[in-house]
């Protein structure tokens, strides 16, 4: 690879622009842990970490970045469509950047959102000390940085994928894209991937094996249900996004013929594996937020969940036929009539057993006691918002119809109506929730209203109108259109709606500031009077979770042993084992990025290097003698009455 | 305070009518039989999901203002409820009645567009090969002889067959006025079968993303009496160049085009991928389905 | 480490190792999906030949028949292997495992062999899609079998120096089940692919 073709994107004053600024801020962020001399605390306390709760707040963290990253891409896109025949970006800078925003908001920011919660409140709602594989764990989290370092580079070196989020071959083949954007792509995808799979068999391990005593499966928290379900859909899902895209980068850096247009190459056999992959990871990203609405709205109803069994069974129900309908994503491909209509019936299947949460989350407010909080908001603006995503889902569904909604921008207004109030409103929900479980105090109500207002009202200002331009015969994917289409003003509007959202998230981000300097400090770590086992440790979280592990006879025990005045956590406290910190995940995470970044470049030499020193990661770790550590009861009492305030 | 959220889309609606000058939309405003049986199963499906949609508000909207902390006394402790059979039966049943209802919907009408219109009398259809290549159509008319690029003029009252393929990255036709879009592959055929019940010009465009020039990526569709189609046909056949392997070559590779006609067509010297016109078509039929049945079973295992 | 559970194997004995077993159960779910794709890919592609050969030009049976018997009795081997692991001696568990490996190292070597006949005969994995899914679907196999020898050998290494125990006994006995996998998945490879493709 020459210099000149590395830093060939840098030739737009924009991405110029962009990269400066990601350099400026690296040495600021260098600059400020020299000074402060916080570099030994930063390694030792986090990037070695293999406690649960600190990698969730990481994932949370870089999900927060990413949202940042994929919002601004969000608000080039809708400025430069708000006016007719705008020049704000070209073609191709365009084609990036609607790609990147695909690939980083799924990928990069509801992906890790929802995977940080889940590490963060799983085991404390099971009463465990940790997950299963700690050091695993860790290792999951530094490759999905791994990742998201490496698509967030490609924008300045090399060149970003431009074929869309969904890579169809042959657009994404060699000879129509014969950059280094989709090698980017194939191995962001590929690391990060790799890192989600072993959250997967992670967490089924945690959940299946490390309940408290007498926490039957049919005892278990929703959110828990929830993680549980989506973690079996990752595991059975991700593999074949492995294999999809180890075959793009066979065909792309390779010659084979997988999908190319000729030796009968097959183009639309990447569609079919994109899409058993891809619709299985919208229920990856909506199941565990389902699982949220279910905490939060029972929480703030002061009433136990509705239908509990029909939640769960709607939420397997759901994952089973999440496998069924990959192909409504192609019906135009030229099915017969009966393929169509079959997929067609499965895809509209789904919404029975969606609707049957809905209505039990409803019924479940019934005879409640509602106070509306920060994440209750959020919860109740999803249902109204969800059930415009779900209508018009099943609308899509109808094979026919789709003739005349396919690929315009009343799908796009779909599956932000599905995911945005699902997926963003959840993992927000969940965010205000359990953030003072996590640090002790809660973030400001004030503030965190108005913020919710912002992004409830903003979000449908920027999509409702797309409904109605798909309708219109408005296309997605076009960087600009004609005056006499007449798709400008609502465009506009659209535009302006995506602005005040974008004010919200910056309250968001305000307010971690304005709450950490001001909010007042919680000392009986159960603020919102809640429910499930996580309120039942202090806050913030000591390091073993839980000094006595407590014994659960019946959901929500946590609730009832506080109404009956009874304490679950009380007993003799024990020494408690532990695993060792270990700065190994982040390293190899750092070798197999080097490996990808080559891998892209084709520069097969160091390619070779970093796979040989990946391999010598894992002999290091197979032949390290790592025992864990002891916590001994007299610092367990200490911590304890530290934490209860007694100093 | 929640009654906002409620209002909201109903206000967004109204306002984006407003906005798009009361014009009806594309979709609503079919000039063909294909595109009216679509835009009629659209407007079926919308009353639907708005019934549906009103029964979530009503419930919410219900729930919010009876059950409100601030309605309720400081010691009133909401009771534990199970769940309900009766309920919960009900709103698993009613969903599904409606589900089977749509999906006998679609069936039906999915198979009407993706046959040949009827009533048109036994006027065999006229067949146009619709090729995509970046950025650009090409119409090939073979009964006629003719070749257009980047627009296409069809007859009224007569049934047309496009057959589309690409020569590069997959693309969809579209035409929304007359017909529902459908992929153009590069190594299959598909097909649409529309036809137009009135003269006018239509967009027709690419809605599948294929690159740099996408947007551009538009066509004219003329429809016309017989009569002039005929005239058009003849003036195209007299007056334009035969189109030679060469020259579709170089048209191949040049990105943006104008209008062009040629005398002649491309499929004798570069036929369509694996031209099922040919062979017998209820087979093809067959073998697509049996395929795909192949692949949903091996998912199945999943 | 923690407490010991006498009562049941070696390898199951304290909570880790009954999670590390649990853990790689879902590990090989997750390799059963990643195969059953690339069947998948390879059922859809392998008429699709192009100019190139198909499967009943270049297949030759004797090879894989040979594959076969040597990948089959390793499964076998390493069965006695965990027999010998349970029962307490260690010298026979090792002596097994070592077999165990040579094997998987003579079935790498055929397969080795058999794609350099292919590409000998002009048929590589630039030649069409069929070669393209056969190759990666043979490849991939043969890469997990090449980690295995690695992976035992590693194994085989720390029982030598640390004698068996409960960390070491989990280990070889997930590797069991790692090479029982992998013999499962060939077996599939010689019916669909093989024996699919001569007939």
């Amino acid at each position: 690879m020459s210099m000149e073709e590395l830093f060939a994107p840098m030739k737009e004053p924009m991405i110029l622009g962009a990269g400066i600024s990601i350099v400026v801020g690296a040495i600021a962020v260098f600059a400020g842990l020299t000074y402060f001399k916080k570099w030994g605390w930063l390694y030792k306390n986090w990037l070695t970490t293999v406690d649960h709760k600190k990698i969730g707040v990481m994932y949370i963290f870089v999900a927060l970045v990413m949202l940042f990253r994929g919002g601004i891409d969000a608000l080039l896109m809708r400025a430069q469509t708000a006016v007719p025949e705008n020049g704000l970006l070209n073609a191709e800078h365009y084609n990036e950047i609607f790609t990147t925003h695909g690939l980083i908001m799924i990928i990069f920011m509801a992906m890790p959102f929802i995977i940080g919660l889940m590490n963060v409140v799983v085991p404390l709602q099971i009463g465990a000390r940790d997950v299963a594989f700690p050091r695993l764990n860790a290792l999951s989290f530094w490759l999905f940085a791994a990742g998201a370092g490496l698509l967030n580079i490609s924008f300045v070196i090399g060149g970003s994928p431009n074929a869309g989020w969904s890579s169809y071959f042959p657009l994404a083949g060699i000879e129509f894209n014969p950059g280094v954007g989709n090698n980017y792509y194939a191995w962001a995808l590929q690391i990060s991937g790799l890192g989600t799979l072993m959250t997967g068999i992670n967490f089924i391990t945690t959940i299946m094996k490390m309940r408290a005593p007498g926490m039957k499966l049919m005892k278990m928290p929703m959110f828990t249900w929830s993680a549980l379900i989506t973690n079996i859909i990752i595991t059975f899902a991700f593999p074949v996004l492995t294999v999809a895209l180890a075959l793009m980068t066979l065909d792309r850096q390779f010659g084979t013929k997988f999908f190319a247009m000729q030796d009968g190459g097959m183009d639309m056999l990447w569609a079919n594996l994109f899409w058993v992959w891809g619709h299985p990871e919208v229920y990856i990203v909506i199941l565990p937020a389902f699982g949220i609405f279910s905490e939060v709205i029972s929480t703030f109803s002061r009433k136990n969940l509705f239908g509990y069994t029909s939640m769960v069974f709607s939420m397997v129900l759901i994952s089973l036929l999440s496998f069924m309908v990959w192909v409504h994503h192609f019906y135009t491909m030229g099915h017969g009539v009966m393929v169509n209509g079959i997929f067609s019936t499965t895809t509209m299947l789904i919404a029975v057993p969606t609707g049957v949460k809905i209505f039990n989350w409803l019924l479940t407010m019934r005879h409640g006691k509602i106070s509306f909080t920060t994440p209750m908001l959020y919860a109740l603006a999803f249902i109204p918002i969800f059930t415009i995503g779900g209508v018009t889902g099943v609308m899509l569904a109808m094979a026919s119809a789709d003739y005349q909604y396919h690929n315009t921008m009343f799908l796009v207004a779909h599956f932000h109506y599905v995911l945005i109030p699902g997926t963003v409103f959840g993992v927000l929900a969940g965010y205000h929730f359990w953030w003072p479980k996590i640090f002790g105090f809660r973030l400001n109500e004030k503030l965190g209203k108005a913020a919710f207002w912002c992004i409830a009202v903003g979000f449908n200002v920027a999509f409702f109108p797309l409904f109605i331009l798909g309708l219109d015969g408005y296309a997605r994917r076009m960087y600009t259109y004609s005056a006499d289409t007449g798709f400008g003003p609502l465009n506009m509007l659209s535009f302006a709606g995506a602005l005040v959202m974008a004010v919200g998230f910056m309250l968001i981000c305000y307010n971690i500031y304005y709450s950490f300097r001001h909010s007042p400090r919680d000392l009986n770590g159960d603020p919102w009077d809640a429910r499930s086992l996580e309120w039942a440790t202090h806050s913030p979280v000591p390091e073993y979770n839980f000094a006595i592990v407590p014994k659960i006879n019946r959901l929500d025990e946590f609730w009832y042993a506080k109404k009956e005045g009874r304490d679950i956590t009380a007993g003799k406290y024990e020494r408690i084992h532990m695993p060792n910190n270990s700065g190994a995940p982040m390293w190899m995470a750092g070798v197999l990025f080097l490996f990808s970044f080559f891998f892209v470049f084709s520069v097969w030499s160091l390619v070779i290097v970093f796979a040989v020193a990946t391999l010598g990661f894992m002999a290091y770790r197979s032949f390290e003698k790592d025992e864990g550590h002891h916590i001994e009861v007299a610092e367990i009492e200490a911590t304890e009455r530290r934490l209860r305030g007694e100093q | 305070m929640k009654k906002k959220v409620l209002i909201m889309p109903t206000v967004m609606a109204f306002l984006a009518l407003m906005l798009s000058g009361c014009q009806p939309l594309m979709i609503f405003d079919p000039k063909g039989p294909n595109a009216k049986t679509l835009s009629d199963t659209i407007i079926l499906s919308i009353i639907v999901m708005a019934v549906i949609l009103l029964v979530v508000y009503v419930l919410l909207v219900n729930m919010l203002t009876k059950y409100r902390a601030s309605k309720q006394t400081a010691d009133y402790e909401p009771p534990h409820e199970e769940g309900s059979k009766v309920l919960e039966i009900t709103w698993t049943v009613i969903p599904i009645l409606i589900v089977t209802v749509l999906a006998i919907v679609t069936v039906f009408t999915t198979s009407k567009v993706e046959n040949q219109p009827k009533g048109y009398g036994d006027k065999k259809p006229l067949v146009v090969y619709a090729s995509s290549s970046n950025w650009k159509w090409h119409f090939s008319y073979p009964e006629q002889g003719i070749e257009t690029v980047n627009y296409v003029n069809i007859p009224t009252d007569r049934p047309i067959e496009f057959r589309l393929y690409s020569f590069g990255p997959i693309t969809s036709f579209w035409i929304p006025q007359l017909a529902g879009q459908k992929y153009a592959m590069s190594d299959m055929v598909t097909k649409i079968h529309l036809a137009a019940d009135e003269e006018g010009s239509y967009m027709g465009r690419n809605s599948n993303f294929n690159g740099e020039g996408f947007a551009k990526m538009e066509f004219e569709t003329q429809a016309m009496s017989q009569d002039d189609f005929d005239e058009w046909v003849n003036d195209v056949k007299t007056n334009e160049p035969k189109l030679t392997e060469a020259k579709f070559n170089k048209l191949l590779k040049t990105s943006f085009v104008g209008r062009e006609s040629f005398s002649s067509t491309h499929l004798s010297f570069s036929p369509a991928p694996m031209d099922m016109s040919k062979h017998n078509d209820s087979k093809k039929e067959k073998d697509d389905s049996k395929e795909s049945h192949e692949m949903e079973g091996m998912d199945m295992s999943h | 480490m923690s407490k010991e559970n006498k009562s049941v194997p070696l390898e199951y004995s304290t909570e880790e190792n009954e999670l590390k077993i649990f853990g790689f159960w879902v590990f090989l779910g997750a390799e059963i999906l990643l195969f059953a794709t690339l069947f998948s890919v390879y059922f859809a592609l392998v008429d699709r030949t192009g100019s190139g050969p198909t499967g009943k030009e270049i297949f030759e049976l004797p090879p894989v028949l040979v594959e076969t018997f040597v990948l089959l009795t390793s499964s076998f081997l390493i069965g006695l292997g965990v027999h010998a692991m349970r029962i307490g001696r260690t010298k026979a568990m090792m002596v097994f495992y070592i077999l165990t490996l040579l094997l998987g190292a003579v079935f790498l070597g055929v397969e080795i062999n058999e794609f350099l006949t292919y590409i000998h005969d002009g048929a590589t994995i630039q030649t069409n899609a069929f070669m393209s899914s056969l190759m990666t679907l043979l490849g991939t196999h043969g890469a997990h079998v090449t980690f295995g020898l690695l992976w035992g050998s590693g194994i085989l290494m720390q029982i030598k120096k640390r004698g068996l125990n409960a960390k070491t006994a989990n280990k070889a006995f997930i590797f069991s089940l790692y090479w029982h996998f992998l013999d499962v998945v060939w077996i599939f490879i010689f019916s669909f692919v093989y024996l699919k493709g001569v007939l």
